[in-house]
């Protein structure tokens, strides 16, 4: 694997396999008395978040803890990045301190990677602009897998501003990799125009498509992109393209609901839909630790020395 | 290829057969034993043994299986991180003798790992360790309760157990070791 | 200077007398000359190209105001050594050259400096906010032939069709506009396609140029004016020049030699020195544009040196400035990726660096030909020199597009008004 987590395409098919089934065993830690295992005792941590994510923040801190790693916590309003300090000069200073990896939540596209420019360890992306999430990719991928058995040939819908959503394309890209097939939903001022080059179908009626699907995965309306006038009103876009009760009636028996959160019930997803069995918005959030300590694990397991001895198996005593 | 084997099918069963015997009589009878594999291989022995057990005393002893990945001591220095099994112990191991049960016992820095997974899950009253080869070269101070064969080898060896569950036939080889990168890990 | 110089051997291309042969050139007293070499000294040309100086339509000196990135002078040496004795230095400077003042400054700290000639381009409109007509007038009596407010567009076209009239008054003045929709290119980080969609950075569509490259030829159609259209980017706005030339309409057109050279897709790093307005297009759109300055569609190639601080540069993507340095750069980027593949002819790429902006400049010193009882204005390149282009730099600034690549063609003598500038490729001032 990759010594960074920047970008889905940074992970082959096979890594993601070896992601979500190590993410197995670490779920099976969560379940444990001492959630706690001694793997990156030592290893430092940095969670870099210039975006405010509690919950974010929260998955990936308790993922690096129940590692037995040492946790540094830079958010923005309490150091120095709120005062202005350039992204570099953060780096630099983590660098000197020895983080072993540096999560990273910011509001620009691309800054992830500028970041790799100026530390050694491992950068996780956690978020960056409306580029890509693939940490949350990966734990809806996980949820989907353990929830349905398969990822290969699942109709997937994601459902909404696809336009300004790192999370939208993070997960189209890795549906696509893992050879399920997506559709994009929403209208079409919010599907980017170039969207079926990255391999999924478009559609702009949600009711054609819920029929057909294995999943309806729903995005977070963005009310403080209003004013830029993609759609005429929220009230509107609720309208057309929310998941109402009614509406998910469309679904196939054992579809699932699902959603990255923080939810804006009533608006893309009524209330009482969020509240079904059906809906494992819950679901998604355990497996997110899972996950993150599962890509904590492979990325700082290894030394990524070429000429390293290779872990020996786990049979032969070592 | 090259390789020589030390213990056939028939040697494998008498030998698990006797070690039952031997954790019965060590602990007087099943009641207190829980057995818990070290995952790979490991594990399949575990159920053997309690296959065993069964069959002698007509009492099924609790089997988990126990990955030990995420406490062994060369996290971060191999190239990749090392690949994960499954963990399931699904019984409490407070006040139970817990026999650990591996296939090769080498340098001991396994157990090592084991014994320190094994605590976070509770207080066992003892932990015992049955082992069906003990190839010598000893690295920490680390002994078996339970030894099916005792085969001196020379640490460039290579001692390999397969198991009908996973290799489609029941052996123990011993070969030249292969180069690192090879098809090991 | 009663010195006499000799360029021996050198292959002489001069676009504007249709010369390409080896042939030696005596410089006495600033002049070209058409004695004999005796007592010259001699600068040995064996293997080199002789030219007219090199003519930059579109230069950011910064100064006043940004001098931190960049200085008068240290933009005169960054473009002698990039073998240009003339540039025309754009008013977007903090204050504004909307006025003879700014304009008077800036020539004569390019005096001061006396390595390239600098010719101060005058503001359209009044401190640049696109809403009155700038004291055009005053500028020209100042020397200004040519008007822009580059960094944006006109706004509004009736302002445009108002200056464009009112400059007719003079003799051979020329607007020159920076084509750009500002609501469709609002936001925009780089050009709007699957790749932008697959960055997450905002796009800013072809369209936003080629609009306003409508509108523009329009209103010099309506008004007859001269029309200049700063560093095009798009297949779409040729192929508007070209119908709207056909017609008579009086346009001339540049483009960079990063537009030349790179596309979109060298984005993908989210490298912060392929971050310029106008973005880096498609590579079909690279492709029109060589074609189009092949065949003359497109006049000249301009450098748009845009020096940025290096913090600046080296911010998140979206954070960072637009604008690459390109003084240094563009001579040796036109002959590596046109001439050397043979997309360009030598002396057609010396007409689009020299003959074609000096004419549009109206430099008449400069762009030759070079012919006894003429300016030296000179640049003497070994073509084949191959050279990493790393700092340190003549410009103050190392935002490069081309940072750490190998380019070849190398400047070796620069000579303004027949003084050497730049002599064995280092700067002599």
């Amino acid at each position: 694997m990759n010594r960074h987590l920047l970008s889905i395409h940074d992970v082959s098919a096979e890594d993601v396999v070896r992601i979500l089934d190590t993410a197995e065993s670490f779920r099976e830690v969560g379940t444990r008395v001492i959630k706690k295992v001694p793997a990156l005792r030592g290893r430092t941590v940095v969670n870099l978040f210039y975006e405010n994510s509690t919950r974010t923040r929260i998955s990936f801190e308790l993922a690096a803890k129940r590692l037995s790693a040492d946790v540094i916590n830079f958010a923005t309003g309490g150091s120095s990045v709120s005062k202005g300090e350039s992204l570099k000069d953060t780096a630099l200073t983590l660098q000197a301190m020895g983080a072993d990896a540096i999560v990273i939540r910011h509001s620009s596209s691309g800054a992830p990677l500028t970041l790799t420019r100026w530390v050694r360890g491992s950068v996780l992306n956690a978020g960056d602009g409306t580029h890509e999430h693939p940490t949350q990719a990966l734990l809806d991928l996980y949820t989907m897998r353990d929830r349905l058995g398969r990822l290969e040939g699942l109709r997937v819908a994601i459902v909404g501003d696809v336009l300004h959503s790192r999370v939208a394309r993070s997960l189209s890209f890795a549906l696509v990799k893992m050879g399920a097939e997506a559709t994009l939903v929403g209208p079409p001022t919010l599907i980017p125009p170039e969207a079926p080059a990255w391999g999924v179908q478009v559609s702009h009626d949600i009711e054609s498509v819920l029929p057909k699907l294995d999943v309806c995965y729903m995005l977070r309306v963005q009310r403080e992109r209003q004013r830029q006038q993609y759609v005429p009103s929220v009230r509107e876009y609720a309208r057309m393209f929310g998941l109402t009760r009614a509406r998910v009636d469309l679904l196939p028996e054992g579809a699932l609901v699902m959603h990255p959160g923080p939810m804006n019930r009533g608006v893309e997803i009524d209330s009482d839909v969020a509240d079904l069995p059906r809906a494992v918005i819950e679901e998604q959030v355990t497996n997110g630790i899972a996950i993150r300590m599962s890509l904590l694990y492979l990325l700082l397991g290894g030394s990524g020395a070429e000429g390293a001895p290779r872990a020996e198996e786990v049979g032969a005593d070592v | 290829m090259g390789a020589s084997s030390l213990m056939d099918e028939a040697e494998i069963g008498r030998a698990l057969t006797r070690i039952a015997h031997e954790i019965l009589e060590r602990n007087k009878g099943p009641e207190a034993v829980v057995l818990v594999g070290i995952a790979a291989r490991g594990d399949d022995l575990a159920r053997r043994l309690a296959g065993e057990i069964l069959r002698i005393e007509g009492r099924a002893v609790p089997v988990g299986a126990l990955d030990i990945t995420f406490y062994r001591d060369d996290i971060g220095i191999r190239a990749e991180a090392p690949e994960v099994h499954e963990t399931r112990i699904d019984f409490d191991v407070n006040d139970r003798v817990v026999v650990l049960v591996d296939d090769v016992l080498f340098t001991g820095r396994t157990i090592r790992a084991a014994l320190d997974a094994l605590v976070d899950f509770g207080r066992p009253t003892a932990i015992q360790l049955a082992v069906l080869v003990d190839r010598g070269h000893r690295e920490l101070p680390i002994r078996a309760d339970f030894v099916g064969k005792n085969v001196p080898t020379r640490k460039d060896e290579d001692v390999r157990v397969a198991l009908r569950e996973v290799d489609g036939e029941d052996a123990v080889l011993v070969q030249d070791a292969v180069t690192q990168m090879g098809e090991r890990g | 200077m009663s010195e006499r110089l000799l360029f021996r051997g050198a292959r002489v291309v001069d676009p504007a007398s249709g010369r390409d042969e080896v042939a030696d050139v005596l410089v006495e007293d600033g002049l070209v000359s058409s004695e004999g070499a005796a007592n010259a000294t001699v600068l040995d040309c064996d293997g080199l190209v002789l030219a007219p100086g090199l003519v930059d339509l579109h230069t950011h000196l910064r100064q006043p105001g940004r001098e931190d990135k960049e200085t008068v002078e240290t933009g005169c040496r960054a473009a002698a050594l990039g073998g240009y004795t003339a540039v025309a230095a754009m008013a977007n400077t903090e204050p504004p050259a909307d006025s003879a003042a700014v304009i008077h400054e800036v020539r004569d700290l390019a005096g001061a400096a006396g390595l390239c000639e600098v010719f101060p381009v005058g503001a359209i409109t009044r401190g640049l906010a696109g809403e009155e007509m700038a004291e055009l007038g005053e500028m020209v009596e100042a020397g200004v032939r040519v008007f822009s407010d580059d960094g944006h567009s006109v706004p509004n076209a009736r302002l445009l069709r108002n200056a464009m009239t009112y400059v007719r008054a003079f003799d051979d003045v020329v607007l020159a506009e920076h084509c750009e929709d500002g609501s469709l290119g609002e936001g925009g980080q780089m050009h709007e396609g699957l790749i932008s969609s697959s960055l997450g950075l905002a796009g800013e569509p072809r369209e936003a140029e080629e609009v306003i490259v409508a509108r523009d030829l329009a209103v010099a159609r309506l008004t007859g004016g001269r029309l200049h259209l700063c560093h095009l980017s798009s297949a779409g706005s040729v192929e508007l020049v070209r119908r709207a030339r056909a017609e008579g309409v009086r346009v001339s057109a540049e483009v960079t030699p990063h537009h030349l050279v790179f596309s979109e897709e060298d984005l993908v790093t989210y490298d912060t020195n392929m971050k310029m307005k106008p973005p880096l297009r498609s590579t079909e759109d690279r492709a029109a544009l060589r074609r189009a300055l092949a065949e003359g569609t497109i006049d000249a190639v301009a450098t748009d040196h845009a020096p940025h601080a290096v913090e600046e540069k080296e911010a998140e993507f979206d954070q960072a400035p637009f604008g690459t340095i390109g003084l240094e750069t563009a001579l040796a980027a036109v002959l590596t990726h046109l001439v050397e593949p043979g997309e360009l002819s030598l002396s057609r790429a010396i007409e689009a660096l020299s003959t074609a902006p000096a004419r549009i400049l109206g430099a008449h010193q400069h762009g030759g030909p070079i012919e006894p009882g003429r300016r030296a204005n000179l640049v003497a390149f070994d073509p084949a020199a191959e050279w990493a282009v790393e700092p340190p730099f003549g410009s103050r600034s190392r935002n490069s597009s081309f940072l750490g690549r190998t380019l070849r063609g190398r400047v070796v003598h620069t000579m303004l008004a027949g003084d050497l500038v730049v002599a064995d490729g280092k700067a002599q001032r």
